[in-house]
């Protein structure tokens, strides 16, 4: 047993990981890092390479080439030890449909080897309340929604209360209401954890996540928090400010000639003002404003959406 | 080697939550009857013995075992659990012999429900118990090489219908090996030391010995390396 030491309170290391299919490269050359208390959004198109990455993580696909570990244990050489550390929730939670919730969770847990059987009895019922499950706790899997199915995919990869969990869409197919819960139980439990989780919707990133990565054809695009992400759209740090009682070329004019504004437009009645760096110049612009004594009908401040910066990367055509 | 446990438990729980279970055992006990008792001529022999069911065990078994077999692993690729499987903390070798050791009881008991044939010759006559004996223990066994193949054939496919023809196929190769026409033919065709040695590999010919009540180690064997061959080739196949 070899044991890395890993940086930074880092729980997840993933160095040069790359995957073919035959000749198609479906990972290529991915690396990154997760730590303890860390949520970490993995976004990309479908057929990206977001789950195969998960795959390999989680030891059910060997990688072609680079490493993985796991609180510091090789996924390829120590794949057990690894395997008892993660908590695994797999794209649309295959789970036995013959047999009751309840039994399958009793199932994973004796798997995960929570022993004695009272111990393991007691985890489940903890589980069952965790989860919203106690209703359909009897009930075989294949009678239930798929919000319920959903909900015991996540019931089973967090049973042994894992350092790390990687959640393949996790609110796939969940109603607005069961989202909102099943963001709650992730949020509560990422202090103690680092978790892994791949999502198509971008509001999702922004109220969970801690950091995203966008990978497209198996290589990463961005790494970063999100609120770097979202200074990458092109209005992103722009005001709109309405004005009344003064020729709008003039006043635009004379917003060109100051250091703060990077550029100015009109529209209408309206002026544009874009900074020309990252940090807001709400406070200048204010100021400026009030010098010149404008009346000012409107002021605000625009900010780049995810999704239109999602689009612009992965799909540079449109 | 602790986590066969869950894995066989689970496996052999899963034959009664389905109808599966009561099936098959009413498919393989009747046609058992059947077959003794008509084609075999069980009373007209006048013998209290049960070679007239035993010598259609084989051919029972050639339907029965990969019915039971194919959704084994072709299942669990299917519905996508298997990724579930093989990313719990057990070893592949532990997930194919908690599946095998599922399938094979299972098949023991349906073979020992057979036992009122036994109650019967022993009410009508005064059997030779040494034969009942090894006749049962011969049909376990060759049941558990059945098995073997077929959970082999399951595992590499996704679709339970060819698993299901796949290991008819293998396990009708295995038994006709052992018909006379077969091997005559085998003679013409190949080297004699060739034949032979393709002749040896017969599950009629390997469970001959047992029917009668001979506990023949080599014919043991077979059954048991032909068994493990096919499981060690299962956890290769799955581990890809």
């Amino acid at each position: 047993m070899s044991k890395e030491i890993l940086p930074q309170n880092e729980l997840i290391r993933v160095g040069g990981l790359t995957k073919d299919f035959g000749p198609f490269r479906a990972v290529n050359a991915v690396s990154f890092g997760v730590r303890k208390g860390e949520i970490l959004g993995f976004l990309g198109p479908n057929g990206a390479g977001k789950s195969t990455t998960m795959k390999i993580l989680t030891g059910f696909i060997p990688a072609t080439a680079g490493e993985a570990w796991v609180e510091g244990f090789s996924v390829q050489k120590d794949s057990l030890e690894t395997r008892r550390r993660i908590g695994y929730l797999p794209e649309s939670s295959p789970a036995y449909p013959e047999m009751t919730v309840e039994e399958f969770l009793l199932f994973v847990a004796e798997c995960r080897r929570i022993n004695p059987r009272k111990n393991r009895q007691k985890r489940v019922e903890e589980i069952l309340s965790l989860c919203f499950l106690q209703d359909v706790r009897k009930q075989t899997i294949d009678t239930l929604s798929k919000g319920y199915k959903q909900r015991v995919g996540f019931a089973q990869a967090v049973i042994h209360d894992p350092p790390v969990l990687v959640l393949d869409e996790p609110t796939d197919g969940l109603d607005p209401n069961q989202k909102q819960e099943v963001r709650k139980i992730i949020t509560g439990m990422a202090k103690e954890k680092a978790i892994i989780l791949s999502t198509h919707i971008l509001e999702e990133v922004e109220a969970l996540c801690s950091r995203l990565i966008i990978i497209d054809r198996g290589k990463i695009l961005v790494d970063e928090t999100p609120a770097e992400f979202r200074q990458r759209h092109e209005q992103h740090n722009r005001f709109r400010i309405g004005i009344e009682g003064i020729e709008i070329s003039e006043a635009a004019a004379k917003l060109k000639k100051q250091d703060f504004a990077g550029s100015v437009a009109t529209e209408g009645q309206t002026l544009l003002v874009k900074a020309p760096g990252r940090e807001s110049i709400e406070s200048a612009l204010l100021k400026f404003c009030q010098q010149e004594q404008w009346s000012l009908k409107s002021f605000r401040k625009e900010s780049g959406r995810l999704d239109e910066v999602f689009r612009q990367l992965t799909n540079p055509q449109a | 080697m602790q986590q066969v446990k869950p894995l066989f438990k689970r496996e052999f729980a899963g034959y009664f939550r389905s109808p599966v279970a009561y099936v098959f055992s009413v498919v393989f006990l009747a046609s058992a009857a059947i077959l003794t008792f008509f084609p075999g001529q069980f009373f007209e022999s006048n013998e209290a013995s049960l070679r007239t069911l035993f010598q259609f065990f084989p051919w029972i078994f050639l339907l029965m075992a990969p019915a039971i077999c194919m959704r084994l692993w072709a299942e669990e690729k299917r519905s996508g659990t298997w990724e579930l499987l093989f990313t719990l903390p057990l070893t592949t070798v532990e997930a194919v012999l908690g599946k095998f050791l599922a399938a094979w009881a299972f098949f023991t008991i349906a073979i020992l429900l057979t036992f009122p044939m036994v109650v019967t010759v022993a009410y009508l006559g005064t059997p030779d118990w040494g034969p009942i004996f090894t006749g049962y223990l011969g049909a376990i066994l060759m049941g558990g090489s059945y098995l073997a193949i077929c959970s082999l054939a399951s595992a590499l496919t996704r679709n339970q219908v060819i698993a299901f023809v796949l290991s008819f196929l293998i396990c009708l190769v295995l038994l006709f090996l052992g018909i006379g026409l077969v091997n005559d033919l085998m003679g013409t065709l190949l080297p004699w030391w060739l034949a032979e040695g393709i002749s040896q590999f017969s599950f009629l010919s390997r469970y001959e010995a047992l029917m009668i009540g001979l506990l023949p180690v080599g014919d043991i064997l077979f059954f048991i390396l032909l068994g493990l061959f096919a499981l060690a080739t299962t956890v290769l196949v799955l581990e890809r």
